[in-house]
């Protein structure tokens, strides 16, 4: 791992590679507007050196049929961050950090197809940033907790938060900080504690 | 955002033989891609690159980060392989229909795991 350099080139050489028994891939979201901490919190918790990556989509939301219109105002390339963590010999949980400006809305369902979840991740001082997001998880039925990331800011209770975001009471509100390994894993156990808990409810009504 | 990279499209459009959409939904960003085979001579050297790649495991989304291409266009050339039976595809088992939730298993083994983090 000491190799590992800037250069994307030598990326491939530079991360372990996942055991040949690995087998399923699982997909959690953390969204947010810019600058509120997606990638440093991909960063705490993953095996790896978050990777960048990305799609190139027309507004439609579809892959591109032709690729001359490439160059048409049409479609749009938008680049997300990602890292992994292996869950055990067959599980890797892989996190995907995305832009949750409105100008990326058309990446957002693809995105969330087949995802477990999402974390929205807040900065007290701009909530207005993350209603898009919000409204766009409840749309699409995808489950999710709020995580306000700490930017040492003045305090604000949980009940203005929720307030501020519009939020049911049955979404969580957990506080982190995105720098901290067991703060982003914390937030992570959250929301899948939470998703159990939305498991085990549907199955009761079963 | 960054910049675009590797993504003139003159040279993707090269890449893909002209294609541009997979022939199906075959592959997730976290579909788990194995090599069955070594690169041969002559092969295309992204199919190469590829198979180099996926020696153990690799998701899609890793493959598209190595090679500095799109996910789309990687999409195309995960599927000739598929297609030769060059690769193999390991599909996420949590594939959600709809808004439809993973059964509790599956959530418990994330717990356990991320604990023991």
């Amino acid at each position: 791992m000491d190799s590992a350099t800037s250069d994307p080139a030598l990326r491939p050489t530079a991360r372990t590679p996942l055991s040949s028994t690995a087998d399923n891939g699982l997909k959690i979201v953390i969204v947010g507007g810019f600058g509120v901490g997606k990638t440093t919190m991909v960063r705490s918790v993953s095996d790896i050196r978050p990777l960048n990556t990305e799609e190139t989509m027309t507004r439609a939301g579809e892959t591109i049929d032709d690729l001359s219109r490439v160059r048409d105002k049409t479609s749009t390339t938008v680049a997300f961050d990602f890292g992994r963590i292996t869950l055990n010999e067959r599980t890797i949980l892989y996190l995907f950090g995305a832009p949750g400006q409105e100008r990326f809305w058309f990446l957002w369902d693809r995105l969330f197809s087949g995802t477990l979840g999402a974390v929205v991740l807040v900065d007290t001082r701009r909530l207005a940033d993350s209603w898009y997001a919000i409204d766009r998880l409840e749309h699409h039925g995808t489950p999710f907790i709020v995580a306000r990331n700490d930017f040492g800011g003045p305090a604000h209770s949980a009940e203005e938060v929720r307030e501020a975001l519009d939020l049911s009471d049955d979404v969580p509100l957990v506080e982190c900080d995105a720098r901290s390994r067991n703060s982003s894993k914390f937030v992570l156990i959250s929301l899948v504690e939470h998703l159990r808990g939305l498991a085990e409810a549907r199955e009761g009504i079963r | 955002m960054s910049p675009p990279r590797n993504e003139n499209p003159d040279r993707l459009y090269t890449v893909t033989g002209g294609r541009s959409r997979s022939t199906s939904d075959a592959f997730d960003l976290v579909t788990l891609v194995v090599s069955e085979c070594e690169p041969t001579a002559g092969m295309q050297s992204e199919h190469a690159a590829i198979l180099r790649l996926c020696r153990y495991p690799t998701a899609v989304v890793e493959i598209a980060a190595d090679l500095g291409m799109p996910v789309g266009i990687v999409k195309i050339l995960l599927g000739d392989l598929l297609d030769t039976g060059r690769i193999t595809a390991r599909h996420p088992q949590t594939a959600r229909r709809s808004a439809q939730l993973p059964d509790t298993s599956i959530l418990e083994q994330v717990l356990v795991g991320l604990r023991n983090l």
